[in-house]
């Protein structure tokens, strides 16, 4: 995260000194399962039961689990995660372990919450995912733009910008599909801007894209206001996509409503992902995406057109980040509202980030944050006593631990955001 | 040409001085990519392009447009007319409208309503100044600081606070609560400054997350007892109390003493970066912060003082805000000044007067866009545009040569283009 070049940093530095990556991961977590532990199983409702739902209401089959015990246990196994992680010699099960040390603190949590109530896990999914979707988008687009070593702060003017698209010419045209084709036009746009000005102008990319953000605000925003909001039938009434059953699979309990009775946008998001995936470790494009944002000058010295790659990724981002938009408008509420994204785009940057440049980690960090806006929607239905304004802070304050690296340290593209000088 | 003899002649040429008489000079120097020129054509760019805006977000037009052979005199005329109604509308309510002056002469109207367009404009360049400057002087420092938004917002609550939950003196509730609205913007500023000098986050990040957390905040504190107007059933604070709000410039005019105070901080802003031995230092780091540490200077502790004194920049920006014009907190208190001083600083080059010059323009903008909203029925997100299409014409070619000689003698720097 700092501003060193490749020559900084040699070969993957061992961490040194008794506080490695795991040691600290598993201190925090130790903490927390013994907080958890404490805090929760003392606040949860006596002789009240958690229920657990598989389906998508509040009622049917479920698992019903005894608060109090349900919080103590599931505090003490996160404890125990972090104890493991903390004698260090669990280093190789790091991620197997952090995961269910989170998972079970997560459990821990919901005991206490759900005492006495009842939560359709289905429904939560089916949130989670939904929230999840743009910042899927957004997060692949970033991924390849930065991976390319073009920095994108755009990606929450790429997603507004497709969003109002779709709505604008889905109206206009009266089919859903020529929507999502322009809010991808409109995606491309910004990130034209965003890669000439960046890669042929050489403007610092940070500064960059925080303009482009607010000239896609104003921009949707003033036509929104004189167009739409004056005649909405006539500009900002697009049809949607239809929701697609997948016949046997969408019957799965949990997962089942939440991937498989989805529209385009949520099938068309996993393929993306395994996609851009596997294109971008095992394919040709990517060894050369991955060097470019590496090392551009030893790119360039084996024949690779640095600029071209870089061109090509930015704009196949922004058709990736104009889709996402869509999903917003086509894909869901079926109108254009101003500055609807509403920070997304950011929060699909920190989920880039969380998820260390990768597609498969940037999604995971993604359905995690769309995890806590499921959980913030959800809690105060059931009359819960935590502020949902403090769940709707997760995210970012996830993120701020993420980068100052007091939980691992992650380590961006080493010409992210520098451009590329021949000679 | 060869390589070896280029820099010779061009040192020469530089010595030379222009040839012709005055006039060409003045022209050659109008004609040169100077920073005036360059901000006027950006300027009178962007305001074409927003015409063209104009034009297309006018359904009425814009259907002419579909039938444009048939009779193009009527369809360009009434372009012409949309796009001037509303520019003249812009001028009216941000600088000066001759109806109201004649109105005042002829006694049918009050003064008054003469300076109220360049009330409302100052009124909005008060706290862009702040927030402004906030941002230039990151960047001296070699910082980002995206985050006035949350800076802004953490302003408004701590001057908001003490303003109307301390009771004191006049003069003296005011002092305290601008002190109290540069506190809650100083410690928010700080947070992304000790995370940078300590485990190298880049600050980009975390001020946006910082950002969106203050948002949250905000939309907390006012809905709880102690903060929350209890005669409103809407999430509203309470009022500031009068002891602690800033005196206006003018009875009946919305001008206070807000933007007085932000060219005081310029002034103070000129003279920390320009004069001050902590200045110089933060210039160093901003320029090199290799060369800055081998000369002993600690990089870390210039990054705290840098953003902890950017955020106390932008929370008094806040203070102004809730001091002055806004009264009471709400969800939306802080508008978008914290972004908008990204754009004035990048406008203004990151220099203090120039910052106060470009919040003069854009307040001048807003202040505007409210009138041509109202009476020429243009949505006032042209204003936004324009600022983005001004500051990105200016940033392109600037940069670029920046970058270029920055180039030619110690590669690209971190201070212009640097990674996450």
């Amino acid at each position: 995260m700092t501003t060193l070049t490749v020559y900084d940093t040699p070969r993957a530095k061992p961490a040194t000194g008794f506080w490695t990556r795991d040691r600290k991961a598993g201190a925090v977590f130790l903490v927390l399962g013994v907080l958890a532990t404490v805090l929760f199983t003392g606040l949860a409702r006596s002789g009240a039961g958690a229920r657990f739902v598989w389906g998508v209401s509040s009622v049917g089959a479920g698992l019903s689990i005894p608060a109090k015990a349900g919080a103590a246990i599931f505090g003490v196994v996160c404890a125990l995660c972090g104890a493991a992680l903390l004698t260090g010699r669990a280093e190789r099960w790091l991620r197997w372990l952090a995961g269910l040390a989170l998972v079970t603190l997560v459990l821990s949590f919901l005991c206490w919450q759900v005492a006495g109530q009842a939560m359709p896990l289905g429904s939560m999914a089916q949130a989670t995912v939904k929230a999840a979707l743009p910042l899927v988008f957004g997060a692949l687009c970033g991924v390849l733009c930065e991976r390319s070593a073009v920095i994108n702060v755009a990606i929450e003017g790429q997603l507004l910008t497709g969003a109002f698209m779709a709505a604008l010419v889905g109206t206009v045209a009266a089919s859903a599909w020529a929507g999502l084709v322009a809010a991808a036009l409109g995606g491309v746009f910004i990130a034209l801007l965003l890669a000439v000005l960046a890669i042929r102008y050489l403007v610092d990319q940070v500064v960059l894209g925080v303009v482009l953000n607010v000239l896609a605000l104003g921009l949707t925003g003033f036509l929104f206001t004189q167009l739409m909001q004056q005649h909405g039938d006539k500009y900002n009434f697009p049809p949607t996509f239809p929701a697609w059953h997948i016949p046997g699979l969408a019957s799965i309990p949990i997962i089942g409503p939440a991937l498989f009775q989805s529209n385009i946008f949520g099938y068309l998001a996993i393929v993306l992902v395994i996609v851009v995936h596997f294109a971008l470790f095992h394919t040709r494009w990517g060894l050369r995406t991955r060097a470019v944002g590496e090392h551009p000058t030893a790119a360039d010295t084996v024949g690779i057109n640095v600029r071209g790659t870089r061109y090509r990724n930015v704009l196949l981002g922004g058709v990736i980040a104009g889709i996402g938009g869509a999903s917003l408008t086509i894909g869901d509420v079926g109108s254009f509202t101003n500055n609807m994204t509403n920070g997304r785009g950011f929060i699909a940057l920190a989920a880039l980030i969380f998820g260390r440049w990768s597609p498969i980690g940037a999604t995971m960090a993604a359905l995690l944050f769309g995890f806590t806006t499921a959980l913030a929607g959800y809690l105060p239905l059931v009359g819960s006593t935590i502020p949902s304004e403090f769940l709707n802070m997760l995210p970012y304050a996830a993120t701020i631990v993420a980068v100052a690296g007091l939980v691992g340290r992650v380590r961006a593209p080493a010409a992210d955001g520098q451009p590329y000088v021949k000679g | 040409m060869t390589a070896q003899t280029r820099p010779a002649e061009e040192a020469e040429r530089a010595e030379r001085p222009p040839e012709g008489g005055r006039a060409r000079r003045a022209l050659r120097a109008v004609a040169s990519a100077n920073a005036v020129t360059l901000t006027v054509l950006a300027v009178v760019l962007a305001l074409v392009l927003g015409a063209i805006l104009i034009v297309l977000g006018n359904d009425r037009v814009l259907a002419e447009y579909g039938y444009f052979f048939a009779q193009p005199g009527t369809t360009l005329g009434d372009s012409w007319q949309i796009v001037t109604d509303a520019y003249g509308n812009l001028f009216r309510g941000a600088v000066f409208d001759p109806s109201a002056l004649s109105g005042a002469i002829a006694g049918t109207n009050s003064w008054n309503l003469v300076f109220y367009p360049i009330s409302e404009t100052l009124t909005y360049t008060a706290p862009l100044i702040f927030t402004g400057l906030s941002v230039a002087l990151a960047f001296r420092s070699g910082l980002f600081n995206i985050g006035g938004h949350g800076q802004v917002i953490f302003g408004c609550i701590g001057g908001a606070l003490v303003g109307f939950a301390l009771p004191l003196p006049p003069v003296l509730h005011l002092i305290a609560a601008l002190l109290g609205a540069a506190v809650g913007g100083g410690l928010i500023g700080m947070i992304a400054g000790v995370l940078k000098a300590r485990t190298g986050a880049h600050e980009v990040i975390v001020t946006i997350m910082l950002n969106n957390i203050a948002f949250w905040f905000l939309q907390w504190i006012i809905t709880k007892p102690g903060v929350h107007n209890p005669a409103r059933s809407d999430a509203i604070s309470k009022d500031v109390l009068g002891s602690a709000r800033l005196p206006g410039l003018g009875s009946g005019l919305r001008a206070d003493l807000g933007v007085v105070l932000g060219v005081l901080a310029a002034a103070a802003v000129a003279w920390l970066l320009n004069r001050s031995t902590e200045g110089f230092e933060l210039r160093a780091v901003g320029l090199n912060p290799d060369a800055a540490r081998t000369a002993g200077m600690s990089v870390g502790r210039a990054y705290i003082l840098a953003m902890t004194t950017a955020g106390a920049l932008a929370g008094l920006g806040g203070g102004v805000i809730v001091l002055g014009p806004a009264v009471h907190l709400t969800g939306a208190v802080a508008g978008t000044v914290g972004f908008d001083g990204i754009t004035v600083a990048l406008l203004g080059r990151g220099k203090p007067w120039g910052v106060v010059a470009s919040a003069l323009l854009f307040g001048a903008l807003h202040a505007g866009g409210n009138r041509m909203q109202q009476s020429s029925h243009v949505a006032i997100d042209l204003v936004t545009v324009v600022q983005a299409v001004i500051v990105i014409f200016i940033a392109a070619p600037a940069l670029v040569t920046a970058i270029f000689r920055l180039r030619a003698t110690r590669g690209v720097s971190a201070s212009l283009a640097k990674g996450w």
